[in-house]
């Protein structure tokens, strides 16, 4: 039983969710990973040396210089018959191509799994995590995706796989890539970060984040966050958002500043290993899942944190 | 052009779910039950598209149980035409639905599919997908930007860490984020028209589906608990906890 992974990667490297779905595959049996682009023999090789990966594919060509949903799942379906299992991490681009391949081989994709029983079943959270399924599948072949924050990545070095050049189907089906705007930043990721610091609401306006969060999360090398209420308001950028609509995290530990805790932001964050949330309302929902609570009002509470880091 | 708008019935977005005391499933009788707000958003743009002379004709189609009617009559109120209800009582999955709502594009002619990217319950994020995969069509998903013009739809997709900008040839089929739009509440007037505009019923079966699961649920249980924490007197005790008791800083 050999099970394939597509593998996410970008500018700085393969990224960590990627080495997640790595794990998740690992508990099934042998692993290859799949890495599609254009000019991309570094990142294949890159593939290669993490840790229990035996084979690295490699469709390097024009058609997949962006991730087309299109083009990739023609590939991946091209190849799908030397594999019990196709997985990917739940990233943006994992979500979009991997139900397009489940449906060309007439699979149910298993969406967003945080555990591996067997071969066939696995347990899914359904309700934004309010409810966790276990599912077995009947479908011949399993389409996976892989909640990276359940699964601990695999080391970046450690394997030494073969590297082999595929080439499949390029149809498009009309899709054309035209640009895309990723915001650059010097902090870690956040569903890679070890540490998040996350403003809400309370942040009360854009310049604050800048001014009173960004501080404190540099001293810690800290990935910033930020909720729905405090996108929605326009503090911050979307791709901030942690939460059901938001990402998923679970870093050592998570800082919630002036974050009511309303479900769907806990939905994203309560796994992660310590919690701390400072509000000034003591009643917050939020003290409920948090390890450490400080009452008060952020605005003096954050300059202190800064001064004692 | 023709526009197609799947509608899901789900438990509404407010209510805390509970699972089953044995254990087979989330708790639903009883429950208040509303339209998957993301199929909320692909409604209003839908009509956005209408408004705009852009769509001629807007057909809000839900696949389930009979009272599925009242999520299309919700669709119909903001502004759809008209509605198909394929109605079962068999749990569909989103391979099964996307079986259904080809075999309907097929039959209605449709130029573009307009639906929510995920729905709240099962959180799968796959039916818009496997449509455009059944169709050969292509996909704009977790659209925030929806542009129609000279046969092509251009869409602004939300990516991690950031967006990105796809043309795609129509007819295809468009999933919609959260921030495509701010979907409007019906009026009392409409939501009186909406009772007289047609619903069809059909089932899988006279669409040629055979809607069988894939999956078995197992057991459904619930996450496990936090626990509440200790609430600290300063800044100097908290770090004192990350740095010694947590170990995390």
């Amino acid at each position: 039983m050999t099970s394939l992974v597509l593998l996410d990667y970008d500018a700085t490297g393969i990224k960590q969710p990627a080495r997640s779905a790595v794990a998740a595959a690992a508990k099934l049996g042998e692993v290859h990973v799949l890495v599609v682009g254009e000019n991309i023999a570094a990142t294949a090789e890159a593939a290669a040396k993490i840790a229990g990966v035996s084979k690295v594919l490699v469709a390097d060509g024009a058609a997949y210089a962006h991730p087309l949903a299109e083009s990739f799942a023609a590939l991946v379906v091209g190849l799908a018959a030397h594999y019990s299992h196709i997985l990917s991490a739940s990233t943006a681009t994992g979500k979009n191509v991997m139900p397009r391949i489940a449906a060309l081989l007439d699979c149910q994709p298993i969406s967003d799994i945080s555990d591996v029983i067997d071969a066939d079943t696995f347990v899914r959270p359904i309700y934004a995590g309010n409810a966790l399924a276990t599912v077995k599948s009947s479908d011949t072949k399993k389409i996976i995706t892989v909640r990276a924050a359940s699964f601990d990545p695999v080391a970046v070095t450690g394997g030494a796989a073969t590297i082999e050049a595929v080439s499949g189907d390029t149809t498009n089906a009309g899709a054309v890539f035209l640009s895309s705007e990723i915001a650059k930043s010097e902090r870690p990721e956040l569903t890679a970060a070890k540490i998040i610091v996350s403003g809400g609401r309370g942040m009360q306006n854009g310049e604050n984040f800048t001014k009173f969060i960004d501080p404190v999360a540099d001293k810690l090398h800290a990935a910033v966050g930020a909720s729905r209420a405090a996108v929605d308001a326009g503090f911050v950028p979307n791709d901030f958002q942690v939460g059901q609509t938001g990402k998923v995290v679970a870093p050592d530990l998570y800082i919630a500043i002036g974050i009511s805790g309303a479900i769907q932001h806990v939905a994203g964050m309560k796994d992660s290993k310590i919690i701390v949330a400072i509000n000034k309302d003591e009643d917050a929902p939020i003290f409920q899942v948090a390890d450490y609570g400080l009452v008060g009002d952020l605005f003096t509470i954050l300059p202190e944190l800064d001064n004692a880091l | 052009m023709k526009l197609l708008v799947p509608v899901k019935r789900v438990i509404d977005y407010n209510v805390k779910v509970r699972v089953k005391p044995d254990g087979s499933a989330v708790e639903t009788s009883g429950v208040k039950m509303s339209m998957n707000p993301f199929d909320e958003i692909a409604v209003e743009e839908a009509v956005r598209l209408k408004e705009k002379g852009i769509a001629t004709e807007i057909i809000a189609v839900s696949a389930g149980v009979a009272a599925c009617q009242e999520t299309i009559r919700t669709a119909l109120a903001m502004g759809a035409d008209r509605g198909i209800l394929v109605e079962t009582d068999a749990a569909l999955e989103p391979l099964a639905v996307a079986k259904i709502l080809k075999a309907l594009v097929q039959k209605e002619a449709i130029d573009l599919v307009v639906m929510g990217k995920q729905a709240i319950d099962d959180d799968m994020n796959a039916t818009g997908q496997m449509l455009a995969a059944l169709l050969g069509w292509p996909q704009g998903t977790f659209a925030s930007k929806l542009d129609i013009a000279d046969g092509k739809a251009t869409v602004t997709r939300e990516v991690d860490g950031g967006s990105e900008t796809l043309a795609l040839a129509l007819p295809a089929v468009i999933t919609a984020d959260l921030r495509l739009n701010e979907p409007r509440y019906a009026s009392l007037p409409n939501i009186m028209k909406a009772r007289k505009k047609p619903i069809d019923t059909l089932t899988p079966a006279d669409l040629g589906v055979d809607p069988a699961p894939r999956l078995t649920t197992v057991k459904v249980s619930e996450p496990a608990a936090r626990k509440a924490g200790v609430k600290l007197a300063d800044v100097a005790a908290l770090l004192d906890k990350l740095r010694n008791e947590a170990k995390v800083i």
